[in-house]
């Protein structure tokens, strides 16, 4: 059974200016064990449609008007919110971009850490605390026992991220989403961390869905990618595939987009104009008034996600040519 | 041959003073945001300046164009002192050196229509620009930067951030400057947009015949735009050079590990690169360690790094060398660990 499968989700906002359509039929699943990552722009809906996930979409003005999240089976959006809620952090967790305002100020992260077993184990508060150190530690927190007291402004951004982690790892969830987990970090802490969530995840057997806008980041841990455009899903496939052979052309203008360490232009190739704005929607294709392939038909009729190899799907009308093109 | 330089900045320093006490402030000690930097602009060339946070990277950009004021140290420009310079004459410099922010949001004000935005430094200095030639000039400038010209009466929030970023350069631009300091100018654009305003950047520098200090954390960034690259810890330079001899050939333990950090977007090379995780966090710039500010992190130290501040020089152990690796780099151990994330 796959742990988490999202099937044709639709999330809309409505606005002073109109429904601003966030997700527009968005499909993927993980399975325990598994990587994938979500990569997006910014307004591309990869944070919405984790939030749907989660349970935690603000509505209004958020409303998810169609599709299912089935979740070890069961159908989340059927579920009465007290049993949601009990899923919440025992079964699945987030971790969030911005550790600082994630966490609480006023209270000690030992604390916070402790909370989550008493809430939901009904643990004793001795026992709690000495959980939250144990988990502190299991983080690579240095001298956790005398930092557990501590708050969070005290302690430095990659290690916040780290206390983040180990909120979410607390009551050992089945699926994680992190959303942007390093985005806030410097490189070398950026590295750190990243190899810190993907030691984790192997070692709980985890399902981790990756949030994030850098190519570069999910290169190394993802096993598969699911590249997101104004609330669709455009491409999906194992990371070797979509970076070797991008059976899209928005991915195929990220990835060229890039300036990369290891190679020196003095042009890049830049996908022209600007994302689209999510009251107007461009008619047919979303991605057609920047696509140096775009034709009549893609302006007419919105290409749908086909499967476009045995692990990979496009949702682009000349995928083909694409792929032929190399 | 190397075009000549068009600024040099000489030990340049800049101490924020730490403060106690509410009436009578006592000072308890400083944050020794830039502690000695010295480096060389030269011509129509893009210097970079890498480092993490809290280096100390935009307060040199805020001294450069004295928007802060140094605590010593010298900034020259065709034969003038902009770390000294005060009322006309620095007005005059000011004109030549112009900035260009980070965040195209907070940096342009909301009240303002784009045309009053980036015509503004007209008004500043009313000799730069006949009065009504101004509206002529701000559209023209508009056309430069890719914008509309029939859009300068919209305001900022009327434009996506890549836009606002063409603004803010468009403002830049305005005198027509010599050195353009661009403080993390694509640091907060989407991917798809952050090569458009690079590539814009880039054309400008050849059509204005601009110098940039280009400041960004990002290293592969960096390393696209610039000819020569300064890469920064602590409030120090630590190494130094072409882009080709910091990226292929790096001999400080910082940089390279700096460098095997960045993650590449394909996993074949990812897999295949030593990776050289840094252990801990950047000490506090109120109290950095002694001797080497490095060696708290560092996998080389020694107890000679915390007893001998290196300098940044070539080392001695690499003087011998010919090509890329003989640059300076601040490190008594210096050596190359062949070239890190070219595979």
């Amino acid at each position: 059974m796959t742990l988490l499968e999202v099937r044709d989700l639709h999330v809309e906002f409505s606005t002073r200016d109109g429904v601003a359509r966030a997700v527009n039929g968005v499909t993927y699943g993980v399975e325990a064990g598994e990587t994938l990552a979500v990569l997006g722009e910014s307004g591309s809906g990869k944070s919405v449609t984790a939030q749907a996930v989660m349970g935690i979409l603000d509505s209004p003005p958020g409303r998810i008007t169609g599709g299912e999240i089935l979740f070890e089976g069961r159908d989340l959006l059927r579920l009465p919110e007290e049993e949601r809620r009990r899923l919440r952090g025992a079964r699945m967790a987030m971790i969030f971009q911005d550790a600082l305002s994630a966490l609480n100020p006023v209270l000690s992260v030992g604390y916070q850490l402790a909370e989550m077993f008493r809430v939901h184990q009904k643990a004793s508060r001795r026992e709690a605390a000495e959980k939250a150190v144990e988990l502190m530690d299991r983080v690579r927190i240095p001298s956790a026992r005398a930092r557990a007291g501590d708050y969070p402004h005290q302690f430095s951004g990659g290690m916040r991220q780290r206390i983040m982690i180990a909120m979410a790892l607390a009551l050992e969830p089945r699926l994680i989403i992190a959303d942007e987990p390093t985005t806030a970090l410097d490189v070398t802490v950026q590295a750190q961390v990243m190899e810190l969530l993907a030691d984790l995840q192997r070692e709980y057997q985890m399902g981790l869905i990756l949030i994030t806008h850098d190519l570069g980041v999910v290169a190394d841990v993802a096993d598969r990618i699911a590249v997101m455009y104004a609330g669709h899903i455009v491409e999906s496939a194992p990371v070797r595939e979509l970076y070797g052979e991008p059976g899209h052309p928005y991915t195929k203008g990220l990835l060229d987009s890039v300036p990369r360490l290891d190679q020196k232009g003095r042009e890049l190739d830049a996908i022209k104009g600007l994302p689209p704005n999510l009251l107007r929607v461009p008619p047919g294709c979303a991605f057609h008034p920047r696509c140096p392939m775009a034709r009549g038909v893609c302006r007419r009729d919105a290409p749908p996600l086909q499967q476009i190899g045995a692990e990979r799907s496009s949702a682009c009308h000349f995928w083909k040519e694409l792929l032929d093109a190399r | 041959m190397p075009a000549e330089p068009i600024l040099q900045v000489r030990d340049l320093v800049k101490h924020f003073p730490l403060t106690q006490g509410v009436l009578v402030k006592r000072q308890v000690g400083a944050v020794k945001a830039v502690d000695g930097v010295s480096f060389d602009l030269r011509r129509g060339e893009t210097l970079g300046i890498v480092g993490e946070s809290g280096c100390g990277k935009s307060t040199v950009a805020k001294l450069v164009t004295r928007l802060e004021r140094p605590t010593s140290g010298t900034i020259h420009y065709k034969g003038a002192d902009v770390a000294h310079a005060t009322g006309r004459e620095l007005k005059a410099l000011r004109r030549d050196i112009q900035m260009v922010f980070q965040d195209p949001y907070t940096s342009l004000n909301p009240r303002m229509t784009v045309g009053d935005i980036v015509g503004e430094p007209f008004d500043i200095h009313p000799e730069t620009a006949p009065r009504g030639e101004r509206r002529r000039r701000v559209r023209e400038l508009l056309d430069v930067v890719g914008l509309n010209p029939e859009h300068v009466n919209r305001y900022p929030h009327q434009f996506s951030g890549g836009q606002r970023q063409r603004i803010g350069i468009a403002r830049g631009l305005a005198l027509r400057p010599q050195i353009i300091v661009a403080d993390e100018p694509v640091s907060a654009l989407d991917v798809s947009v952050r090569a458009q305003v690079m590539n814009l950047m880039a054309r400008l520098q050849e059509e204005f015949e601009l110098s940039y200090v280009f400041i960004a954390h990002d290293l592969s960034v960096v390393r696209h735009i610039s000819d020569r690259v300064a890469v920064m810890y602590l409030g120090k330079l630590v190494e130094t050079g072409s882009d080709t001899e910091v990226y292929e050939h790096p001999t400080h333990p910082y940089t390279q590990a700096l460098l095997s950090a960045v993650p590449v977007p394909d996993p074949g090379a990812a897999a295949a690169r030593e990776r050289i995780v840094l252990r801990g966090d950047v000490p506090s710039p109120a109290d950095p360690p002694s001797g080497c500010r490095f060696r708290t992190r560092c996998t080389k130290a020694v107890e000679r790094c915390a007893r001998e501040e290196p300098v940044l020089a070539v080392p001695a152990g690499l003087a011998g060398e010919a090509g890329p690796v003989r640059h300076p780099s601040a490190c008594h151990f210096a050596e190359e660990r062949g070239p890190v994330g070219t595979l």
